[in-house]
Parts: C-alpha cells; sequence; structure tokens
C-alpha cells in the first residue's frame, strides 16, 4: 500500500488544524497594527506576568509543604511574594478588564476572548478565596466559618466544604489553577488568533457594539 | 503616515490592512515578569504578610470558660447554631434558606455533612476518656438511659445555674442543684478542651491523618470567643469583613460587591440573605460573562468617550490625514460594514 493512499492520522489532522488556527507568526508577531499604542496595553501582559509570579511563589511554597511558611523565615517571604503578587495580579486584572469593556473589545467576532476572560477573571476570585482558606491560621478560620453560611446556602457547601483544609487546598493548588491556566491560555490564544481589536470608528454613531 | 495607515471606521471582523508598528511581545512579558516581580520582592521585603495565630479549642476554654461551656452546654441539648443549621449539617426543619418565595436549594440538596451536636461535640468526645475515669462512665451511662424530658430538665438547670458561675483557677464553679450528671460532664468536658484533648478528639475519626477541621471550626463558630477576635480585627460580616484581612493589609479587595450587599437592607436585615446573594451574584456574573451579548449594556462604551482617550493618538493621526472627516464623519461611518456588529463567535 502506498503511504499516498493512506488516510492521514490522528495526529497530522490536529498538526493540520493547530497550524491553520494558530499559524506561528500569528501566535509571535513582531509588529502590531499602529494603535496598539497605550499605556492601558500594558495591563493584560502585566495581568499575566503577575499570575507567572503568583504560580511560581506558590509552586515554592508548595515545595515547602503547607505549613512550612508558619515555621521558616524564607518560607514567610515567599508566603508575603505569593499575597503581593495576588493582589497585583486581582489590580492588573481589573483594570485590564474595565479598559477591554470601553473598548467595546468583544466587538468583530472577539465573544469567546472577553467570555474566557470574564469566566478567568471570576475562577481567578474563586482560587484566591481557596487561597486564604489553606493559610492555616486565624484568617483562614474565620474566612471559612463565615463563607459556610453563603455556600450552604445554595446548597454548594455539601460538596465544595470550606472548613475542610484538604479538600480547599487540593482545589487551591491543583484543580483550580489547571482550569485557570487553560482558560488564560485560551485567552491569550484567542486574542492572537482574531488579533487586537480596532479603535471605534473616529467618530461613533449611536448603535449597538455587538 | 499615509492615509490607509489609519483608516477611520476599520471593520473589526476583517484582517487589520493599516500601518504596523515594531511591536516585541517576548520582550514586554519579560520585563513585566521583572517588573513584577521587584514590586512583589518589594512589597514582601517593606509590608511582609499577616499570620495571626489559630485559635484552638484548648485557647478558647482556658481564656473564656464560661462561654466553652455554655457553647458546649448548647450543643449537648441541641440549641446551638449548628444543631439547627439545616443542611448540609442537620435536617432541621424550616432553617433552610429560600433564594425566592419557598424554593431552597440549600433543602433541595440535602444534608451532607451529618452533625449529630450533642453526640459529636460532647458524648463521643467524652466516651474517649470514660473507660479510665469511672465517675464520668457513670455519668454519660445516666444521661444515656434517661429519658429525653429528664434530661432537657438537667441541662436546663445547668443552664439556669450557668447563669451565675463563677470561674476560679480556670474551672468554672456552678452551684450544684438538679443538674443530675450534667455538672460533672461538662466539667470533664472542658478539662478536656482546656488540656488539648478535644482539639484531637474532634479530628480523629480512626485515622491517624487528619485534614477535615469541619467539628472543631462548626464548635468555636457556635461560641462567642472566635467572633469576639475577629469583631477585634474588624473582620465581622457587617464590617465588610469577607474582604478584609487581619491587620493592616489588603484582603481580598475584590469580593466588594458580594460583601456591599449584606450592609444594606433588606439583606441586612433578611434571614434569607446568604441564598438571596448568591443568587443576585450569580446573575451579575452571568452578565458579565455575556455582556457582549446583552443590548444596551454593550453599547455603553460608544457613550462614555474613554476609548477616545485610549485611542488618542490613532484618532489624532486618523482625522489628521482625512480632514474631510471633521465635516463628513458621518458619511465616512456610514461606509462602515453592519457585519461590523455581529457578535458571533
Amino acid at each position: 500500500m502506498s503511504a499516498g493512499s493512506e488516510r492521514p492520522t490522528w495526529t497530522a489532522r490536529l498538526r493540520g488544524v493547530a497550524l491553520a488556527s494558530f499559524p506561528p507568526e500569528r501566535v509571535l508577531p513582531d509588529d502590531q497594527p499602529v494603535y496598539v499604542a497605550s499605556w492601558v496595553y500594558v495591563f493584560g501582559v502585566l495581568t499575566l506576568a503577575a499570575l507567572l509570579v503568583v504560580l511560581g511563589s506558590g509552586a515554592v511554597l508548595a515545595l515547602g509543604g503547607v505549613a512550612w511558611w508558619h515555621r521558616s523565615r524564607t518560607g514567610h517571604f515567599f508566603n508575603s511574594m505569593h499575597l503581593w503578587s495576588t493582589e497585583l495580579f486581582f489590580f492588573f486584572m481589573v483594570i485590564h478588564l474595565w479598559a477591554k469593556f470601553f473598548m467595546a473589545a468583544w466587538r468583530g467576532r472577539r465573544v469567546l476572548t472577553w467570555v474566557t476572560g470574564a469566566v478567568a477573571f471570576l475562577v481567578s476570585v474563586g482560587t484566591a478565596f481557596t487561597g486564604y482558606l489553606s493559610q492555616m491560621n486565624f484568617g483562614s478560620q474565620w474566612i471559612a466559618t463565615q463563607a459556610k453560611d453563603g455556600l450552604n446556602s445554595v446548597g454548594i457547601g455539601a460538596y465544595f466544604n470550606v472548613l475542610d483544609l484538604g479538600q480547599m487546598l487540593t482545589w487551591h493548588i491543583v484543580l483550580l489553577p489547571l482550569v485557570l491556566g487553560l482558560l488564560v491560555g485560551g485567552h491569550v490564544l484567542l486574542v492572537r488568533k482574531r488579533g487586537v481589536v480596532p479603535p471605534l470608528p473616529a467618530r461613533a454613531p449611536a448603535g449597538d457594539d455587538g | 503616515m499615509s492615509e490607509s495607515d489609519y483608516p477611520l471606521a476599520a471593520d473589526p471582523a476583517l484582517e487589520w490592512r493599516g500601518g504596523k508598528r515594531r511591536y516585541d511581545l517576548v520582550r514586554e512579558l519579560v520585563l513585566a515578569v521583572l517588573a513584577v516581580t521587584v514590586l512583589a520582592v518589594v512589597a514582601s521585603v517593606l509590608f511582609s504578610s499577616p499570620d495571626e495565630k489559630q485559635v484552638t479549642i484548648a485557647q478558647w476554654a482556658n481564656a473564656a470558660p464560661v462561654d466553652f461551656v455554655t457553647t458546649a452546654l448548647s450543643e449537648l441539648d441541641r440549641t446551638s447554631g449548628t444543631a439547627g443549621y439545616g443542611p448540609p449539617y442537620t435536617h432541621t426543619s424550616g432553617a433552610s434558606q429560600n433564594i425566592v418565595g419557598s424554593f431552597s436549594l440549600q433543602r433541595l440538596i440535602g444534608v451532607h455533612i451529618p452533625i449529630d451536636s450533642a453526640h459529636d461535640f460532647v458524648l463521643d468526645p467524652l466516651s474517649i476518656a470514660a473507660p479510665s475515669d469511672p465517675p464520668l462512665r457513670s455519668a454519660l451511662s445516666a444521661y444515656g438511659s434517661a429519658s429525653a424530658t429528664q434530661r432537657s430538665t438537667w441541662t436546663a438547670a445547668y443552664g439556669k445555674a450557668l447563669a451565675h458561675a463563677s470561674v476560679q483557677h480556670g474551672n468554672v464553679v456552678v452551684a450544684s442543684g438538679q443538674s443530675g450528671p450534667v455538672g460533672l460532664m461538662m466539667r470533664d468536658l472542658l478539662s478536656q478542651a482546656q488540656s488539648g484533648g478535644l482539639d484531637g478528639a474532634l479530628v480523629s475519626a480512626g485515622n491517624l491523618f487528619q485534614t477535615d477541621y469541619t467539628k472543631p471550626l462548626l464548635l468555636l463558630s457556635d461560641g462567642s470567643y472566635l467572633e469576639g477576635l475577629a469583631a477585634k480585627q474588624h473582620l465581622l460580616g457587617n464590617q465588610w469583613g469577607m474582604m478584609n484581612e487581619a491587620g493592616n493589609y489588603p484582603g481580598q479587595a475584590w469580593l466588594w460587591l458580594y460583601t456591599f450587599w449584606y450592609q444594606i437592607k433588606p439583606f441586612s436585615t433578611s434571614a434569607n440573605a446568604d441564598a438571596q446573594i448568591w443568587a443576585i451574584m450569580a446573575l451579575l456574573s452571568l452578565a458579565l460573562v455575556s455582556l457582549p451579548l446583552l443590548p444596551g449594556l454593550r453599547s455603553i462604551p460608544r457613550y462614555v468617550p474613554l476609548y477616545r482617550l485610549i485611542w488618542r493618538d490613532y484618532y489624532r493621526q486618523a482625522e489628521a490625514n482625512h480632514p474631510q472627516s471633521q465635516s463628513g464623519t458621518v458619511n465616512a461611518l456610514s461606509r462602515t460594514p453592519r457585519h461590523n456588529e455581529e457578535t458571533n463567535d
């Protein structure tokens, strides 16, 4: 049987789809449209950078173990890094989100880009929340006992028990970062695939910005 | 730059055909990571991070023995917050919160983490020490074989006496009355708690390794000691507590909208506040995610000229290149294809 008559492998098909959807020059271009010239664009990449620092400092904390930072000055320093990079992450992300709203950045078949970004924001809130629950100190005790009422009131607490440290820690360091990583990765790829949204018409007429 | 580099109304659905500028994405990301790392290191060195020590049941029982015993009594006679909580802990009738009308997801999903406050918080921990403590063994036996009415009489009598209790050398001194074996049970439970034994008893369920702190945290939250400490740190619900952090540290500021609802009526006085606020936040979250599909809301950016500020350099150049646009903008815009407005992705 000749090679030409063989059906393409799943691998070849996946490669074809990936290259067609995300050609390298589109994923990593070395130029941008002239309108990509504002400080506001920096907040997207700052959000991504802060997420990397959050993941890095979190990985160091994971190496030491869940209680390490309570008894080690080095551990406490990396806990501080984790806290402050998280604060920066949310600060940059909220500015990025508002900026994209006022740019109506979903125009031109970019709805999914907005959706992945907005869901990533919500998942980030959950990820940070489980981090606060995993501190093993007074803060996590108090937040857990208060937060249980909201979660229990809508039935979530039956399966997502904020008083169970083991469950919350697993969500914080495995499940939610995995989901967040996939969302952020998808969001960035969509930005690269569709390109940065161009400016609204110079004198925008009244209308509906779908 | 030519006119075509700065079109007045580019179609966002089409590939950009205007001017381009050199842009190094990788360098930008590397510099951003360095900048954030420096900022985080500086903040960590200057401000560190909070680590308020955890509250143990032993600490509570030693610092506020009357509060501990009062809470323990309420667990024994099943009048505590946890005993009457409803799902997911107890089957208490009418305790579930309703989202709207009589619709309750809490009730619908039901009890998944069953708690029997008398057994889980008092009788089972005491039974650990009972084999080597004959008076306690007799007291537990008497309490276990008594009728429900008799038990209520004993706990009520002890509760009445507890209101006039004093503390001597860490022990709660209660006038002897008609409390039967309850006085001895409470005394021994306090002793067990003060020694740290109850902390261990509440997390051990026949396993060496433990990660579930549901029982000790529920017991702590039934007392007023933990809440008193939180109030001093401005962490109560009516103090915007969910988004605050102990000490002068930023907490989860991104929860401001969730916390906001608890500060205003009707939620600040509603028995269903948690369920209602969660429902509101679920709807608002859905609106945020689907904002591009919501007519009206998605048009707000057009009427708020912030986009003019963000792209001011672009518009300056575009309008300079199209002098007729000052008078003919509408004509220029009218050529914008309608499929620009499509939302399908």
